[in-house]
């Protein structure tokens, strides 16, 4: 679906954010990106977004580029318009299209994420998680090929993320877009992955891959899940990253 | 902004109460001269006595404030769209607004008046340029302050320059604006009282701050105290007023 070879990213002080990045997506993938912080996580899904231009090497799609609207990005932070109700934040990627059944879509959306009840809501009047949802519907009601995420869990509990996990992945599968997540949760990484990305900092760059989880297969327990986050654990401390 | 409770309103006017009857014990038990600080019952007793004339001078001093915030506010809200739509805008004007704000009005409205020619917008004018600066820095910062993950977002769906300007930057500025409004209306005042002295003096009778000038020439205190009691009375209805404005906008802001 979208290849990048040889790409790297230095930003105008001259800082090396990413070097040599050479990564294939294909079709449904669920691809994390692991790795510290500064490692160029976010820098590699603003370029794959194309919110930035690399400075070096090359981003190819096989099949037509997606249009705008065709990508949906997850923020940290749900990011949302505060003196907007929740279906006017969700509408707003059709409402810059110009799409006419905006405000159908945008409740067909917030129904896929179970908040058909809080359409008129306003977003402080939501929790953190309702808020995420709200996010993450917006991010889906283009229906997009390609869905970044850049950590959109790190800042809930474990509980609500636990449940925002499943609905991401019961929503992707749902949608069949193929989804790019970022995190540094190793237990977030081989819950969710078909493909783990292992980054390493200075500059940023792809140092491993590792191999996911089948989507049948998917536990938060037992001795496969066990196995794939001592792996992902000896991954990361053969980085010796600097504190 | 501060919303103040309702048990603080109680304590605010129980306070100003005390400070009255504090004044007029000393004033009657000091038996201090009334050209010197008159009492409040013979502040009272002068309003009274010229309440038309007085309350005709606070409404031509309203006027002026009123006309100068919002033509302030038209200008500063442009400007700053301006600014924040293009850099080579905010090249060309940022010097100019400081030079503005940093001049003092009182030194150039002998020029503003002598330019201007008919008084009102004379006034008016110095007026505008002393409210100006609050309105305009704080729109312009609030312009700049849109989150930047919510300007990728508008990217990444294809909007156009005008789409982000109305769409979010604008509603994104306008806490920003409301709280440099508040400012920009008491400056309002202060700006239309200094205009009002200096064309006072060339001979334009009209708004409170000429009948200060006329009560101390002639020595009358408490008529003095009367003027100036409106003039702070107003310059919190204008305070309030505009307090109540931005709850009412900020609803949906949270």
């Amino acid at each position: 679906m979208m290849e990048l070879s040889g790409v790297g990213k230095r930003f105008a002080d001259g800082t090396e954010a990413l070097a040599d990045v050479n990564l294939k997506l294909a079709a449904r993938d669920f691809l994390v990106l692991l790795g510290p912080s500064g490692c160029g996580k976010s820098t590699l899904l603003r370029l794959m977004a194309g919110l930035d231009r690399p400075s070096a090497g090359r981003l190819r799609w096989s099949g037509l580029p997606p249009s705008a609207g065709e990508i949906g990005y997850v923020f940290q932070d749900p990011t949302l318009m505060p003196w907007a109700s929740a279906w006017r934040n969700v509408a707003l990627p059709l409402r810059l299209r110009g799409t006419p059944d905006a405000r159908a879509r945008a409740a067909e959306a917030l129904a896929l994420v179970g908040l058909a009840e809080c359409a008129e809501a306003l977003p402080r009047t939501l929790s953190g998680g309702m808020r995420m949802r709200v996010s993450i519907a917006r991010a889906l009601v283009t229906r997009p090929r390609l869905l970044l995420m850049d950590e959109p869990f790190a800042a809930l509990d474990e509980f609500t993320r636990h449940r925002l996990q499943d609905e991401c992945l019961a929503l992707t599968d749902r949608l069949a877009c193929t989804t790019v997540f970022v995190t540094h949760s190793l237990y977030e990484a081989a819950y969710l992955a078909s493909r783990v990305l292992l980054m390493a900092p200075r500059p940023g760059r792809i140092v491993a891959e590792l191999p996911g989880t089948l989507p049948d297969l998917r536990s938060r327990t037992g001795r496969a899940f066990n196995a794939r986050v001592a792996a992902l654990s000896a991954a990361v401390q053969d980085l010796h990253v600097p504190a | 902004m501060t919303v103040w409770p309702r048990g603080s309103t109680l304590a605010g006017i129980v306070s100003f109460c005390a400070a009255l009857g504090l004044w007029q014990a000393v004033v009657a038990l000091a038996h201090v001269p009334p050209y010197l600080v008159p009492s409040p019952v013979e502040v009272a007793a002068a309003f009274a006595a010229d309440a038309p004339g007085l309350l005709g001078a606070l409404l031509a001093t309203l006027s002026v404030t009123v006309t100068a915030l919002l033509l302030a506010t038209l200008c500063g809200t442009l400007l700053a769209a301006l600014m924040s739509a293009s850099r080579w805008a905010t090249a060309a004007l940022a010097p100019w607004t400081v030079i503005l704000q940093v001049t003092p009005v009182v030194a150039v409205a002998p020029l503003i008046i002598v330019w201007v020619g008919d008084p009102f917008a004379a006034m008016v004018v110095c007026a505008t340029v002393v409210a100006f600066f609050p309105v305009f820095s704080n729109t312009a910062s609030g312009l700049a302050a849109t989150p930047p993950e919510l300007l990728d977002l508008f990217r990444l769906n294809g909007a156009t320059r005008l789409q982000e300007v109305f769409l979010v930057r604008l509603p994104a500025a306008i806490p920003y604006f409301l709280a440099g409004l508040r400012v920009s209306g008491g400056l309002a005042l202060v700006g239309a009282v200094v205009a009002e002295f200096v064309t006072g003096s060339g001979g334009i009778a009209s708004g409170l701050a000429f009948r200060i000038l006329e009560a101390g020439y002639r020595l009358q205190t408490a008529r003095m105290f009367a003027a100036l009691a409106l003039l702070s009375a107003a310059g919190l209805a204008i305070n309030l007023a505009l307090g109540w404005l931005s709850r009412l906008m900020l609803r949906r802001y949270g």
